[in-house]
């Protein structure tokens, strides 16, 4: 367990030091949380009966996905990671006396983390102050708020967890490039990243939710503003665990099997 | 006269190198550009459902709506694929590739403009092209000569204006080197935000985009004008003053090549 933490720790003083480009990801998801605020305003002045969940909660969901966009957006994948495949230098990885499906778990969780760290607070410190049906609320509660967090790194390694799914599939594709971009764009979508699953319509969203992609953002971020019921976070959070444990184990069997019939390209 | 039409020619050449050079990973070519594709295909996605809940946002029906980003979008993939030079800039600049441009006896913005032809934004382009029939089909708009006019009015302005913030984008990269993540907002951002009408955006926003970086002008006025909202024949000519953006681009893009100090290495 040791050597994870300190890796973990390596990791994430590396992605500390990026502050420049913090900043400009500061600005850029600001004005896109401005924007997407109005957005959500417009539709709620031609028809504010149709909206599935108050305004505040929305603007709240909006700003809590800005604010911790590294945390669960599928297109921040580790480069790196599908280089080393393609390029062979994973055999330097495999050699280390560490589990590699580990290894990656916990250098993504990191860099997610060390990411959502330098960018979450000047976003939330200026949404909290901006009027009131615009910014952040305060959570639903003190009980909201503990589930928030706990939701919020379950959700977490939820992600990761499915990352790592394509990372090892890369293995055997060598090319990472179609799958990629099918697990991204299906992600964002049935992630709720596009629009929130509350606005989806009600037998589609029934089914969203059942999918391992709700199971990240979706969740932490409703429960947040209170717009999920007591049954509905229950449910959510045994769901979120089920997903956790099944895709892991899923990639951690795809691990093995990729290590046994390893093709290492180049030289 | 001469000059232009060697320009062209020279031009072609590039642009034929360049998809040759693609033709050579055919499959990547594929994979990318359906990925280009299925990109906008979740933008176009979140229209829908937003729809399937509310009516009208604004007084803006459904097939307005797609009609409106299909035009933004076209916009943009058009001029993506012709300047992406100037997006990649960045990397000229570090790598001192710019050097070696400016030794040529050739225009340094032809060269750029040369460096890079982006075939795979076919993918965004056939997206574009299939909402705008669609909301041509359900807008019932009667076309009449001015209004055809008008759009194709909007596609050369929105080009241009895109192109211009491609150049600006690049410009900067002779001061800072880096390309700045910032520029993304007008860039990106009007390509994602751009799906809906601006006056949905409320009037501080309308203000900005009229007078500031104009696409409210190549946007939102001309199609009102194509929707029959208004009937002042000089919402149809604003693109072309959308295009004075492209003159503001060139001058800093000018200052900026003045102003090269090469990186060294």
């Amino acid at each position: 367990m040791k050597k994870y933490l300190s890796l973990f720790r390596l990791r994430f003083i590396t992605g500390m030091q990026y502050r420049t480009a913090a900043i400009a990801g500061i600005v850029t998801q600001f004005v896109w949380g401005g924007m997407e605020i109005m957005i959500f305003r417009a539709f709620y002045k031609a028809d504010a009966g149709a909206f599935p969940m108050s305004f505040s909660a929305t603007s709240s969901y909006i700003w809590l996905q800005q604010a911790f966009l590294a945390f669960y957006m599928a297109w921040m994948m580790e480069n790196e990671i599908f280089d080393m495949i393609l390029s062979g230098n994973v055999v330097y990885e495999l050699c280390r006396p560490i589990d590699i499906y580990n290894l990656w778990f916990f250098r993504s969780m990191a860099k997610r983390m060390s990411m959502a760290v330098l960018r979450c607070f000047p976003i939330l410190f200026v949404a909290v102050f901006l009027p009131k049906p615009y910014g952040i609320t305060m959570p639903a509660g003190m009980g909201n708020f503990a589930l928030f967090i706990i939701t919020m790194f379950l959700g977490l390694a939820v992600a990761v967890s499915l990352c790592m799914m394509v990372y090892m599939l890369t293995f055997f594709t060598i090319s990472s490039m179609g799958l990629r971009m099918l697990f991204i764009s299906a992600s964002e979508f049935f992630a709720g990243a596009v629009i929130p699953l509350p606005f989806f319509p009600e037998r589609l969203q029934k089914i969203m939710e059942i999918l391992p992609f709700a199971s990240m953002q979706n969740v932490p971020f409703r429960i947040y503003s209170g717009s999920m019921s007591v049954d509905e976070m229950r449910n959510a959070v045994i769901l979120q665990v089920f997903w956790l444990v099944v895709v892991t184990a899923a990639g951690k069997m795809l691990c093995k099997k990729a290590e046994r019939h390893i093709v290492v390209l180049g030289g | 006269m001469r000059k232009i039409r060697k320009s062209l020619k020279l031009y072609m050449h590039y642009v034929e190198i360049n998809v040759r050079c693609i033709m050579q990973y055919k499959t990547s070519f594929f994979l990318t550009t359906i990925g280009q594709f299925l990109i906008s295909f979740n933008v176009f996605l979140g229209i829908f459902f937003m729809f399937q809940r509310f009516s009208k946002v604004e007084g803006f029906t459904y097939s307005e709506v797609l009609l409106c980003f299909s035009i933004v979008l076209l916009e943009f993939s058009t001029a993506e694929m012709f300047v992406r030079g100037f997006d990649v800039f960045s990397g000229m600049v570090r790598t001192g590739e710019f050097d070696r441009v400016l030794v040529r006896p050739q225009n340094e913005m032809l060269q750029v403009l040369g460096s890079k032809f982006e075939l795979t934004r076919i993918g965004r382009m056939l997206q574009s092209v299939i909402m705008f029939v669609y909301g041509v089909r359900h807008c019932g708009i009667e076309w009449n000569f001015a209004k055809i006019l008008t759009v194709t009015f909007m596609i050369i302005g929105g080009t241009a204006v895109f192109t211009g913030l491609f150049i600006i984008h690049a410009s900067f990269c002779f001061f800072t080197l880096e390309g700045l993540e910032f520029m993304n907002i007008f860039t990106d951002g009007a390509r994602e935000f751009g799906k809906y009408p601006i006056g949905v955006y409320g009037q501080k926003m309308l203000i900005f985009t009229t007078f500031i970086v104009p696409y409210a002008l190549i946007q939102y006025y001309p199609l009102l004008y194509v929707l029959g909202r208004r009937e002042t024949m000089v919402y149809m000519f604003l693109p072309f003053a959308a295009c004075w953006f492209l003159v503001l681009a060139y001058a800093f893009w000018r200052f900026g090549v003045r102003h090269y100090k090469s990186s060294g290495s």
